[in-house]
């Protein structure tokens, strides 16, 4: 249950970025969540939501875009996905992979007034 | 009004993750960051590790609970510098929580600081505190499942440590379906297969370890 910690991250990454933009409202904010973190989307939005409550930020929509997993060989050079956490790569078998997404954790977009 | 912002959520962990690496490189110090589930050895394995190398390095240890001081008590009785981090329900230690120990530690006199980290599977994996490598434990009580289930775990880790294999005539769990699974999430991966309890394969560990934190302290001597 590390989704209240991600979630104070995030909520103050939100405070610092409504400072600066001279923001008073909050519509949403758009995440991107890779698939090899261990976050449930779930759990995240329902911490979110429970430390909103009764604060200005309350009824923010939380949209999460998973974000899959590929890998880029470094022997054969292609790139493909990598399924079922197997980092080896499907054309020449090298275990040698750059992981090239799957390992977000971002913030990326806010809608606020 | 839509603001870009594209930001790593756990930024300012890890910002004070790489600080406290900076410390670190600086003293030439290896910190191991040990995780696992709860019950499957790692304060057991400290201690084999301390009475095995205490002669050899000088050994710190960070243990972290979500309550009680047992196992600093533990370390304690072992003659070697601990410090406990009670989280009070925090799942994982941070590199903040490893950062508010610093006055405890006489670092210059420091070659191996071991962070054991609150028995979790899977938060631990996602918080980096400026460790060297993370080491895992998986003892064959858990069943051979475990890699598929936790993948973080087992890719975040460079060390698995298979414990409890004295018990494998008493449970299911195959030692090559843990390694198969394992290495295909992560094939740097370091595997010793271990126990606690009768000390086999303890030796191999041992060596591995020693060697590690000796190259990291020579390689420090040299760039000093």
């Amino acid at each position: 249950m590390h989704e209240m910690s991600i979630a104070q991250s995030l909520l103050d990454i939100i405070k610092e970025e409504m400072a600066k933009n001279d923001a008073k409202v909050l519509r949403s904010v758009r995440l991107q969540i890779g698939q090899l973190t261990a976050i449930v989307p779930e759990s995240l939005s329902f911490c979110f939501e429970v430390m909103t409550a009764g604060t200005d930020l309350e009824g923010a929509k939380l949209i999460m875009e998973i974000i899959p997993l590929v890998g880029h060989c470094e022997n054969c050079k292609k790139e493909f996905p990598i399924e079922n956490y197997a980092f080896e790569c499907p054309f020449c078998r090298s275990t040698d992979i750059r992981t090239i997404s799957g390992e977000e954790l971002s913030i990326v977009e806010m809608e606020v007034e | 009004m839509k603001i870009s912002v594209v930001k790593n959520i756990l930024e300012a962990n890890e910002r004070i993750a790489r600080e406290n690496r900076v410390l670190f490189d600086e003293k030439g110090l290896t910190v191991m960051n040990l995780m696992s589930s709860p019950g499957a050895g790692k304060t057991t394995l400290l201690e084999k590790t301390i009475d095995a190398l205490k002669d050899k390095l000088h050994l710190g240890v960070i243990e972290g609970d979500i309550q009680s001081s047992q196992d600093a008590e533990r370390i304690a009785n072992k003659g070697i510098p601990v410090v406990q981090i009670n989280t009070g329900g925090a799942c994982h230690l941070d590199g903040n929580m490893i950062r508010d120990t610093f006055g405890e530690f006489d670092f210059d006199n420091l070659d191996l600081l071991v962070v054991e980290n609150v028995g979790n599977l899977v938060c631990p994996a996602e918080f980096k505190v400026g460790e060297d490598f993370k080491a895992m434990i998986l003892s064959v009580t858990e069943g051979d499942d475990k890699p598929s289930k936790y993948p973080l775990m087992f890719h975040e880790s460079s060390v698995l440590l298979v414990n409890k294999i004295d018990l494998l005539p008493y449970v299911d769990c195959s030692i090559s379906k843990i390694k198969e699974e394992a290495l295909k999430i992560n094939p740097q991966l370091i595997i010793f297969e271990i126990s606690c309890k009768t000390g086999e394969g303890l030796d191999n560990w041992f060596a591995w370890l020693e060697d590690f934190v000796q190259r990291r302290k020579a390689s420090f001597s040299a760039n000093a």
